[in-house]
Parts: C-alpha cells; structure tokens; sequence
C-alpha cells in the first residue's frame, strides 16, 4: 500500500480541504468584507464539482471499510453538481439575512460536512462506516435547520428534526447489533458469504430499515418531514428533500441488492407495502395544503413512494432506473424549490394563494415553477416523465402490475395537486400580486442549470444507457 | 464473560431497556425526558455490541470498537440536541412538546 491509493477518496479529501480553507478564510477575512465567503466557497465547490468528473480507479482501502467503484463515483458527481445549485440559489439568501449577522461561513462549514458524511455513507463497507456517514450527513443538517436562530419555527424544526433523527439511528444501531450477532462481522463482504434467513436476522434487518427509512421519510417515519420543511430554510428544506434523501436511497439500494439479498423474499413484501403506503398517504396529504414548504415535502415523500418501485426488482434494470430518477428528481425538486426560495426572499409570501396570478407579473419564474411541477408529476415531454416510465418498466418486468397499476393511480392524483399551483400562477386572478423583480446572478444561474436539466436529461438517451452500464456492479 | 449469566439474560435486559426507550419517547412530555429515553435506546445498542463480542466472537474486536464509536457520537447528538432546545428555550421560555407546535397539519 502505498500513498497514491489514496486517491481513490479524492472527492473526500478534496471536499475537507476546501472545508479547511474556508474556516481558515473565516479567521483572516476582516468582518466587513464576510460577503466574500460566499463566492469564495461557490467557486471552490465549484472547482471541486468540475474535478469530481475525473476518472477513478475500482478499489478499496482500510481493509474493505471503505470501497468505491464507477456507479458510486458517477452518483458522488450527481450529488456535487446538486449542492451547487443549491449553493447557487441559496447565495443571495445568505448575502443577505445571514452574512449580516456575521454567521455565514459556519453555513457552509456544516453543508459541506453534511455531504462528506454522505460520501463515506455510499462509500462504506462495514457497518461502523456506514453509521458513522449517516451521523455526520444528519447532525449538521440539524444545526442548518435551526439556523435561522431569530425565527421560533427554526429551532422547533431542528429539535424535530434531531429528535427524530436520534431515534431513528438508534433504532437502526439496534437492528445492526442483531445483524452482528448472527452473522459474526460489520463487514459487508464478511456478511454477504454466511448470511441466512432466520428470525434474528429478519428482525435486526427490520430494525435497521425503520432506520433508513426515517432518511428517505417512508411513511410510517415521515411526520417529521413536513414540520422540518416549513420551519427550516428553504436551502435546508430543499437540501433535505434532494441530496439528503438520494444518498441515503443510493446506499440502501446497495445494501438491498447485495448484502441483504438473501432476505429478498422478506423486503420484496415489506418495500411493496411500504411504497403503496408511502404513495397514497403522500399525495393525499399534499392534496389539502396551502403553504408551498409543506405541499413540496407531502409531494417528496410521495416521490420517495416512486423510488421504491425501481428498489423493488433487485435486478440491474432497478439499480439504472433508480439512480437516473434520482438523478432527475433531484434537477426537478431544485428547480421547484428554487422558484419559491426566489419568491420568499423578495416577498416573504410562501401561501399558494400569493402565487395567484405570478404569470402576469414574473413570466419566467412561473415557466421554471410549470416546467418543475410538470417534470415532478411526469408529463411527457420533460424529464420526470421517463424517469417514472423507467421505474414503472423496471416494477413490471418483475411481474407487479397490480403495485404499477395503484401507481399510475397516484401519478394521477399527484398531477391533480400539481396543476392546483399551476392553476393559481396562470389562471387565478390576483388584487395584490406579487410585484415584478428581478433575480441575481447567482439565484437565476442556478434556476437556468435546473431547467436545462429538466429538458435535456429526459432527452438524452445516451445518458440512460451510461447509468445502465455502470449498474452492472448492483443486481 | 461473567460466570453464571448467560448471553439470554443479557439480551433480554437489553430489549426491555430498548423498549423503554421507544416508550419513553413516545411519552414523555418534555423534550429533555426525551432526549434520556433515545439514550437508554443508544445504550441498549451499545451494551448489545458489547456482549455480543464477548460471548460470540471473542476473537475480533469488533462490537467493543463499534461501542465506543456510539459513545462519542451519542454524546455529539445529545450536545447538539441540548444547545438547540437552549435555543427554542430562549424564544418561548419552555421545554414542553405542547409548546412547540406552531407548525400542524
């Protein structure tokens, strides 16, 4: 072993020093020039982004705790290139709430921590790896979410969100702890060659998915979901709902399909339940809400409802459509976000009835808004459509017709709530509209890269075909 | 190893804390109580690692490294937890789960 075999956790280490660089700007940087940390960090993420693309070797270092490959470089990428259109979009919110109560570095600091956690999370090879990702994705997240520390409804949303959290990942510890005892190592590829089907391990496994699931907010976990959104920054709601919720269904798509593939016949009929449960009550729910915060976390939980159609099959058709939704939906949800970030920090008005009649005074804003809402219900000619198409092929070609059936039902339900926001932009009639202004560069960059993703992603069938090839590792 | 208890036992103590903790946070009333009944559930795990090294695979390392890994990230969780519910106690001079519910339906 030699020092170049480090390399391999280049994004990490890449991803720390620009962490330690920006806490040693904070020191020297004198107060009333903090605004420059702001582009400081966007154009080092950025750098970091544009070197992600480089090519990395298979392997694995300290003896198998940490392993990477191309499927897991390619979706480290996805989530890079996700963060920096959140940094985007976010940055004209920092500049101004944040950065003037001198606290804007610490920002970064902890998103930045947040997404090395979730690296080593996709990247671990043992359980304590994993555990160890998933806390630090999860902590930081909760100090972001009660950052606004003036506004009541931050602090009850982070003491939510960490509450719940700990539960979750104790619950999880529990089940991992069962796992241990009847297979005898934390190791994944100690595990893959003695694990059985029995009683213990079918409950440990249990316990350790209530655990993930709380991440991706399956529903008999998601309450805390809709409270953390609507209290927390738009940024962090929209971290939370996009990156948060990809990394954690990328690692339990990896666990699924190949440490826990023995107990298939268990999961197949938990995840089937669990998907129908977790479509129906998130689009109920979204149904009757009026604050866009909240109605955006009912319709992501209902997506993560989606997600587990392509987890169902444990083929490698599942593991393509799977990452190529995500990767989708996480273009689609920034764009959706984006839009009512943009419109909170002018204006302060979350309600779906202060977006009547946006379309006649900020034209543009309402596309991104349509073309967003559009690609998250799935019409055809942007890219959620063959996302959903995809998975949807991907349930059947195992033979669930019946869950693809009661599917096509929500996809129907969800494009009812949809057009509701739709109907207020273009339709409704407004005595006090939200008066006309115009983005900043940053805000109107990051809406730009979401849009061109949602038109050109769908489009570009190479693209698929890629994923589909690097998916030979996971069925 | 401890002579004359044998792993059952251990386990079964570990369960019943376990479920206390799950009870107790579904429960208690207070944010703080809540924060002790997630501790009795990290404990639970942590005692579970422990034993489970020691009586079933006492050759490796395992478990007790991955306790104490729970140790130092349980106490990360539970200062961050303190220092967020100091915050919420300043704006609304409680630590009482009724009080925090500006946010419903």
């Amino acid at each position: 072993m030699n020092f170049s075999s480090f390399l391999i956790m280049r994004h990490e280490i890449l991803l720390l020093v620009i962490t330690l660089v920006l806490l040693v700007a904070e020191i020297f940087i004198p107060n009333n020039k903090k605004s420059s940390t702001v582009h400081l960090a966007i154009f080092l993420f950025g750098i970091h982004t544009a070197l992600g693309f480089m090519a990395l070797d298979e392997s694995s270092l300290f003896g198998g705790m940490f392993h990477t490959n191309n499927l897991i470089h390619f979706f480290k990428n996805v989530l890079n290139i996700g963060v920096f259109i959140l940094l985007l979009q976010s940055a004209d919110w920092l500049q101004e709430k944040i950065v003037t109560q001198n606290r804007g570095t610490e920002f970064f600091i902890l998103l930045f921590f947040s997404l090395l956690g979730m690296y080593f999370m996709i990247s671990a090879g043992d359980f304590l790896m994993f555990y160890l990702g998933l806390e630090l994705s999860t902590l930081p997240v909760a100090a972001l979410a009660a950052y606004e520390i003036l506004k009541r409804s931050s602090s009850e949303a982070g003491i939510k969100l960490i509450l719940s959290a700990a539960l979750a990942s104790g619950v999880s510890l529990f089940g991992i702890s069962m796992l241990y005892a009847t297979n005898g190592s934390i190791y994944f590829n100690d595990i893959i060659e003695v694990i059985t089907s029995n009683n213990l391990t079918i409950l440990g496994f249990i316990l350790f998915f209530a655990g993930l699931s709380f991440k991706i907010s399956l529903v008999p976990f998601h309450f805390w979901t809709a409270d953390v959104y609507q209290g927390a920054p738009i940024s962090i709601a929209s971290y939370l709902s996009v990156i948060s919720k990809g990394a954690a269904v990328f690692i339990l798509m990896i666990l699924l399909f190949t440490v826990l593939k023995p107990l298939m016949h268990v999961w197949e009929n938990l995840i089937y339940v669990i998907a129908l449960a977790t479509m129906f009550i998130g689009n109920l729910f979204a149904l009757r809400q009026q604050n866009m915060k909240r109605f955006l976390a009912y319709s992501s939980i209902a997506q993560a409802g989606f997600i587990l159609l392509g987890l169902i099959t444990g083929t490698q058709l599942g593991t393509a459509t799977v990452v190529y939704f995500v990767m989708i939906y996480i273009f689609s949800n920034l764009a959706a976000f984006g839009v009512v970030q943009a419109i909170s920090l002018k204006t302060g008005k979350e309600n779906m009835d202060d977006y009547n009649g946006l379309y006649r005074t900020n034209p543009k804003l309402s596309l991104i808004m349509m073309l967003a809402l559009f690609s998250l219900a799935g019409i055809p000619p942007v890219a959620g459509f063959f996302g959903k198409f995809f998975l949807f092929t991907a349930a059947a070609s195992k033979g669930y017709y019946l869950l693809v059936f009661l599917a096509v039902v929500n996809v129907t339900i969800s494009l009812y709530y949809y057009l509701l926001v739709i109907r207020a932009m273009f339709l409704r009639q407004n005595d006090n509209p939200i008066p006309f202004f115009k983005n900043k560069i940053y805000m109107r960059l990051g809406l730009i890269i979401t849009v061109i993703g949602i038109l050109v992603l769908g489009l570009y069938s190479p693209l698929y075909g890629y994923i589909y090839e690097l998916s030979t590792v996971y069925k | 190893m401890i002579p004359g208890i044998s792993i059952t036992e251990i386990l079964t103590l570990t369960s019943i804390l376990f479920f206390i903790g799950v009870y107790g946070f579904l429960t208690r009333k207070n944010l703080i109580s809540i924060l002790i009944s997630i501790e009795l559930i990290l404990n639970a795990s942590v005692i579970n690692f422990v034993v489970i090294n020691k009586y079933l695979y006492p050759d490796v390392l395992q478990g007790v490294v991955y306790s104490i890994f729970i140790i130092a990230v349980a106490a990360a969780e539970t200062s961050l937890a303190i220092s967020i519910i100091i915050n919420l106690y300043r704006q609304i001079g409680s630590v009482e789960v009724k009080d925090t519910e500006t946010m419903k339906y």
